[in-house]
């Protein structure tokens, strides 16, 4: 195998005057890399940001008033008062995730010490709000009765506090995480699009015919394919996360950002790979869009940016463990959030380098035998 | 008959698709049957009385669709009735030879054939006026000669029907009634090929269009002289071939196939179309492996990992080789270095190339920009730049005007000739193969003949080569037993008129035509179902990705890694600890050792939860004193780390009152209210329950919007969407067309998803599946409609892909409510989330299965859905063009 720097030099400057000359690609770079991250940003909700509630009161009573008017922003919208015959639409149609009923003489029952029952409905189908909002309900209207009630009662005093505290992201504010989790996303959707598409456009036009009947070697033009793509997105990577990131959101970045930078290097080099790989697989354009679709999207969601890895199935836990996304997304949170150095970090480095050699060599293999 | 003649990049085609109304006029007026092309009323109104064959093979037929299939196309979008269309197929067919094999999929063609075939899909809708665009270049000698047999038939026998030609071979437009000579964008002169030839006192047409051009011009074009090659026997040959076979599955694309070229030589390779020329030149060039037989270059065999020797050979493929994105500078620079030439030569290589080859005008402009015949000679340029022993030239000259053709040959001579360059050539021009030392004649894939041409027409004892090729390819085609085409000419004709009918009649123009529209959705649906890769990365896609992501987007906490820092180790505070460990939320790992173990372990990620208890824990507690516990939280995924602090919580508070039961007795257990909750829907806080209807949404935006998408603006890159330009489909029926398949692809894979999911992943369905269907079908438009609105502003594939990407993913995992509400959203995000198709889909979806909705309950949704189709719709027809521009 020779590999020559000047020839892999050579090509990747003729990708990247390709890239040049292609106006709607590097726009579309650029507004993924900025406006698409700030959007992702502040879009994202908190966990219960405004979350839909209504209340069914049918006690009409101090308590009653006075639980209603505990619900506020911004973890709950303004509550809605509405009847019972009401609710199981409402509910139906997605209008509220909780609907708190208060029933009838309830405040004469709770002075009586005969512990009414109060009901509280969720939509278990949003998931993310279910299980938290109905925790929060149970401490908000623990809380009023037992300060309503203190007027009557001497409350005992607890003699152990927990005391707890968010490590890293102290206030909890899911921007943070949004806005880097879609860098993250970004860095891996753009170079496996970019290096695979790369290659099947020299295929479809019949230049890598060409290349192949010059002392060039399949290693060194997939080379010449990963360097640019990986210094482009690097590049718009790294201006997003210094300027959108840290400057426009002004989200901290706990660790060391060449460290960062290093991972990513890393992880550029197995998804180009894996996207060079894909397009020896797929033999048109439009079979390439769709073995993007099947195998992007996945990893994508599945990679921990959305939804925690230590969740899913332990076979498809073993399975994204192949993937370099799910390393990556490890490491960038990490060094992100977390501040890990290097000591930390390694193995999940060390897995992007052996990811991206297997992607490497195997689309070396295929080279040829997809040419024909 | 018209015939427009001139050098390459004078504005020919340009001319002609102006004419076809395929390209919008900037200045000036073009009145094409009496109709102003600039209007699109007019254009609308004249399309069907015009044929357009663009230039290039098959440029606007689907390779994929059989022989009839295309005609059948064209057919239906001119609008007739099945039975007129179909006797028209079969007549056309008969007439132009193809009918013996209506089945075979155009791609699969001869070059020949594919212009009859584009011939017989002009020809269909019976046009009165014909426009074709070289339609012979690339095309071998036998072919040729029966295309224009064809068209002079046609025409003797409707007189009425105007034909426009742009050509580059002379001896053809000899024979047209009037040509007109363009140079530059200009009209040099206009006449009949006799007047043109008095006119300039020349013999044949050629010299007369060479005393034509301007004098700058003429004053480059030399006569071709080749001196006599010096004979050197014995001497070891530049390429050697020994019974080369090649195989792609059973068929045998060349057989046993041996020639010696000596150094030096110009050896021409001669054959119909997809005879095995080109396979033959990449075999030598290693880049596909013989089958059988061996190829040697200077006496060593063929080794794509030989770098050596492929630095003595240029190659140039009959596609360009060129990178559309580099200048003509750059371009020669990049194969300079590539070829490791040294760094101080490369540019004084370039200038004598650029010299060479004509090309300093144009160093520093873009390939795409240049004229057919200009980047012809650039690829040769390219294959020639490091000075390479062999040149290997797959048509070099197809396109070229007759002057730069003979500057091209100047130079094959004088490199073979002075600097002793084997040529190793193939051509379709039977002048071009007269000045070869050798030349083989290749059909199906075997040798023919192999011999000097002087030799092969007397062998023959024909007139001349062109005479002795075609006896050759007939007696070979009449050896095999196959379908000779020569059927009585009066017989052709009568049948061609006979099938197109006498005169045209105009068809009710209507602005939306089901019949156009059905047309367009049929070849669609055909090219889908002749790709079965990317039908089946479809469907099994689709349940692939419900699959994965059903049971991969979890929202469930459970199992998060914990450990304690436990400064008290006694029993109570062992037993804070077994509570934690003890619920399916949290699993112990091993202990922390102190702060800075607890401080290390937080940051890798490896602890979700950390729990500190103080010295003297028990003690305090016992005494009644006030005690700190404390808790650390990972809060860098917030949503996680909010519904681990609220179980943590929980888990305290219970613990806070099995302690106090233990003190105080049963009394401390009463509570002073009861709050009941109520997981509805989903009782059981599945997150499989809550998800797959979701990813069904999901699902069903990422795969018809990305086919959608790419059937277009691969329209775009191909060039058969000329087909949208010239013929009288409208925008919105092409678009609907195009809509109708994948909307079906979309609603079998809704059936497909619905299925596995109720059957295999066993989530219950509860509420209506008429109102899911509908719903799926509104959504199923939509998210076509969306791939048609992305697809009519784009026009590079790459783009396209990461624009559909990046949108449906956007729309569907950020703004659909499948894991935060749409209705916890503010400002643009709660907008997008409220225009979204995938939103209100998701309602449906959720709806139908989980909560047992119907139509009442889901009517808001299904209108934002229905809405959503023809607003896309109509953005699409606004920003698709109906011309080039």
């Amino acid at each position: 195998m020779t590999i020559r720097i000047s020839t892999i030099w050579r090509l990747g400057i003729k990708e990247l005057w390709n890239l040049l000359r292609t106006p709607t690609l590097l726009a579309l770079i650029g507004v993924v890399f900025t406006i698409q991250i700030y959007a992702a940003a502040v879009s994202m909700p908190f966990t219960l940001n405004r979350a839909p509630i209504s209340i069914v009161d049918e006690d009409a009573s101090p308590v009653s008033a006075r639980i209603a008017s505990a619900f506020y922003q911004p973890h709950f919208g303004p509550p809605q008062a509405i009847t019972l015959s009401e609710m199981n639409r409402r509910m139906d149609e997605g209008i509220d995730t909780f609907a708190l009923v208060i029933p009838p003489n309830f405040q004469r029952d709770l002075l009586a010490g005969s512990e009414p029952a109060m009901q509280l409905n969720v939509d278990a189908t949003r998931m993310t709000q279910a299980f938290t909002g109905a925790g929060y309900v149970q401490a908000i209207v623990s809380g009023e009765i037992s300060e309503f009630l203190q007027r009557y009662r001497v409350a005992e005093s607890a003699s152990v506090d927990l005391v707890l505290r968010a490590g890293f992201n102290p206030e909890l504010n899911p921007n943070w995480f949004s806005a880097m989790m879609e860098v993250v996303n970004d860095v891996a959707l753009l170079s496996v699009i970019l290096a695979g598409a790369a290659l099947i456009r020299e295929r479809e036009h019949g230049t890598i015919e060409h290349l192949l009947v010059m002392p060039v070697t399949p290693a060194e033009i997939m080379l010449g394919k990963i360097w640019p793509m990986a210094v482009v997105v690097m590049g718009a990577a790294f201006f997003s996360i210094t300027v959108v990131v840290q400057t426009w959101l002004a989200i901290p970045v706990a660790g060391s950002l060449w460290l960062l930078m290093l991972g990513m290097a890393l992880q550029l080099f197995a998804t180009t790979s894996l996207g060079i790989f894909l397009a020896t697989i797929a033999g048109s354009m439009p079979q390439f869009g769709l073995l993007l679709m099947l195998v992007l999207f996945p990893l994508q969601i599945l990679a921990g940016g959305l939804t925690p890895v230590e969740n899913m199935p332990p076979g498809l836990r073993i399975l994204l463990s192949l993937a370099p996304d799910t390393h990556f997304v490890a490491l960038s949170q990490s060094i992100m959030f977390r501040g890990a150095g290097l000591d930390v970090i390694w193995p999940q480095l060390l897995s992007l380098v052996a990811i991206g050699l297997a992607f490497f060599s195997f689309s070396l293999w295929r080279f040829r035998w997809s040419l024909r | 008959m018209l015939g427009l003649i001139g050098p390459d990049g004078v504005g020919k085609s340009t001319l002609l698709s102006l004419i076809a109304g395929a390209r919008k006029v900037q200045a000036g007026e073009i009145e094409a049957l009496g109709a102003d092309m600039r209007k699109a009323r007019d254009r609308s109104e004249i399309g069907p009385r015009i044929a357009y064959m663009p230039q290039g093979l098959g440029k606007n037929l689907y390779p994929t669709l059989s022989v009839f299939e295309n005609v059948d196309f064209f057919g239906r979008l001119f609008g007739h009735a099945r039975k007129e269309r179909e006797r028209r197929i079969h007549e056309l067919l008969a007439a132009t030879g193809l009918d013996p094999f209506p089945d075979r999929p155009a791609g699969k063609l001869s070059g020949g054939m594919k212009q009859k075939l584009g011939l017989c899909c002009a020809l269909i809708h019976d046009p009165d006026l014909l426009i074709l665009d070289e339609p012979t270049t690339g095309v071998d000698p036998l072919a040729r000669r029966q295309f224009w047999e064809l068209i002079n038939d046609i025409r003797a026998n409707r007189p009425g029907m105007g034909v426009i030609v742009a050509t580059a071979y002379m001896d053809e437009a000899a024979d047209f009634d009037w040509l007109v000579a363009m140079d530059g964008g200009r009209v040099l002169a206009t006449g009949t090929p006799t007047e043109l030839q008095e006119k300039t006192a020349s013999s044949s047409l050629d010299e007369a269009f060479i005393a034509l051009l301007p004098e700058e011009k003429r004053s480059q074009h030399r006569q071709v002289e080749i001196p006599p090659r010096p004979q050197s026997d014995g001497e070891e040959p530049a390429i050697e071939a020994n019974g080369l076979t090649i195989r792609f599955g059973t068929f045998t694309a060349v057989d046993n196939v041996s020639f010696r070229i000596p150094r030096g030589e110009i050896f021409g390779f001669l054959g119909s179309n997809g005879c095995g020329k080109t396979t033959t030149m990449k075999m030598l060039t290693g880049l596909l492996p013989a089958s059988e037989g061996t190829a040697k270059l200077f006496g060593r065999e063929v080794d794509p990992h030989d770098l050596d020797t492929r630095r003595r050979v240029g190659y140039m493929s009959q596609s360009f080789s060129l990178y559309f994105e580099l200048t003509v500078r750059q371009n020669l620079d990049l194969h300079a270095r590539l070829f490791q030439m040294w760094a101080k030569d490369i540019p004084g290589r370039i200038k004598e190339m650029a010299r060479r080859f004509d090309l300093i005008e144009v160093l520093e402009s873009l390939p795409d920009a240049l004229p057919l015949g200009v980047t012809q000679r650039l690829s040769l340029a390219v294959a020639m730049i490091h000075a390479p022993e062999i040149l290997i030239l797959d048509e070099p000259t197809s396109g070229v005007d007759p002057i730069a053709r003979d500057a091209l040959w100047q130079s094959f001579a004088d490199l073979s000739r002075k600097d002793g360059v084997t040529i190793f050539i193939s051509t379709h021009f039977m002048n071009e193969a007269e000045r070869c030392d050798r030349i083989s004649l290749m059909h199906a894939g075997k040798v023919l003949v192999s011999d000097t041409p002087a030799a092969i027409v007397e062998k023959r004892g024909s007139a001349d080569l062109e005479e002795a090729f075609v006896s050759y390819l007939e007696a070979a085609i009449e050896d095999e037993g196959g379908v000779s085409d020569t059927k009585p000419k009066a017989d052709v004709a009568s049948d061609i008129v006979h099938a197109i009918g006498p005169g045209h009649q105009p068809a009710q123009r209507r602005w939306l035509d089901l019949r156009r529209i059905m047309s367009y959705a049929r070849r669609e649906a055909l090219e889908l179902r002749r790709d079965p890769i990317r039908a089946s990365f479809a469907f099994i896609g689709s349940l692939v990705l419900l699959f994965v992501l059903g049971y991969g987007i979890s929202m469930d906490v459970e199992d998060l890694p914990f450990a304690v820092l436990d400064h008290d180790q006694t029993t109570l505070s062992r037993d804070y600890t077994l509570d934690i460990s003890g619920s399916r939320y949290f699993t112990e790992r091993p202990p922390i050792l102190d702060h800075a173990d607890m401080d290390r372990r937080m940051r890798s990620g490896e602890l979700s939860l950390a729990i500190e208890i103080p010295p003297g824990f028990a003690r305090e507690v016992a005494a009644g004193r006030d005690v700190e516990i404390g808790g650390w939280i990972d809060g860098s995924m917030a949503s996680r780390a909010e519904t681990a602090q609220g179980y943590v919580e929980g888990l305290h508070a219970h613990w806070l009152m099995r302690q106090a039961r233990e003190t105080h007795g049963d009394r401390a257990l009463e509570a002073d209210f009861q709050l009941e909750t109520r997981f509805r829907y989903n009782p059981n806080v599945e997150s499989l329950i809550a998800m797959v209807p979701a990813v069904i949404a999901l699902v069903l935006l990422f795969i018809p919007t990305m086919l959608a998408t790419l059937s277009i603006v691969r329209e775009k890159d191909l060039g058969s969407i000329v087909n949208l330009y010239v013929t009288p489909v409208t925008r919105l029926e092409f678009l609907l067309g195009k809509q109708i398949p994948y909307v079906g692809l979309a609603m079998v894979n809704l059936a497909m998803l619905t299925i596995f999911a109720i059957f295999v992943q066993g989530v219950p369905f509860t509420g209506s599946l008429l109102a899911y269907a509908l719903g799926g079908l509104l959504y199923a438009i939509a998210a076509t409609g969306l791939g048609l609105f992305i697809s009519s502003f784009m026009n590079s594939q790459i783009a396209a892909i990461f624009l559909t990407t990046v949108v449906t993913m956007t729309l569907a995992v950020q703004y659909s409510g499948m894991i935060d509400p749409v209705a916890s959203m503010e400002g643009e995000a709660a907008l997008i989330g409220a225009i979204n198709p995938a939103s209100h889909f998701v309602t449906v979806s959720r709806g139908a299965f989980s909560k047992a909705l119907g139509f009442g309950d889901l009517a808001a949704s299904l209108l934002s859905l229905l809405a959503a189709g023809p607003v896309l719709l109509a953005l699409s027809v606004f920003f698709l063009r109906k011309q080039a521009r």
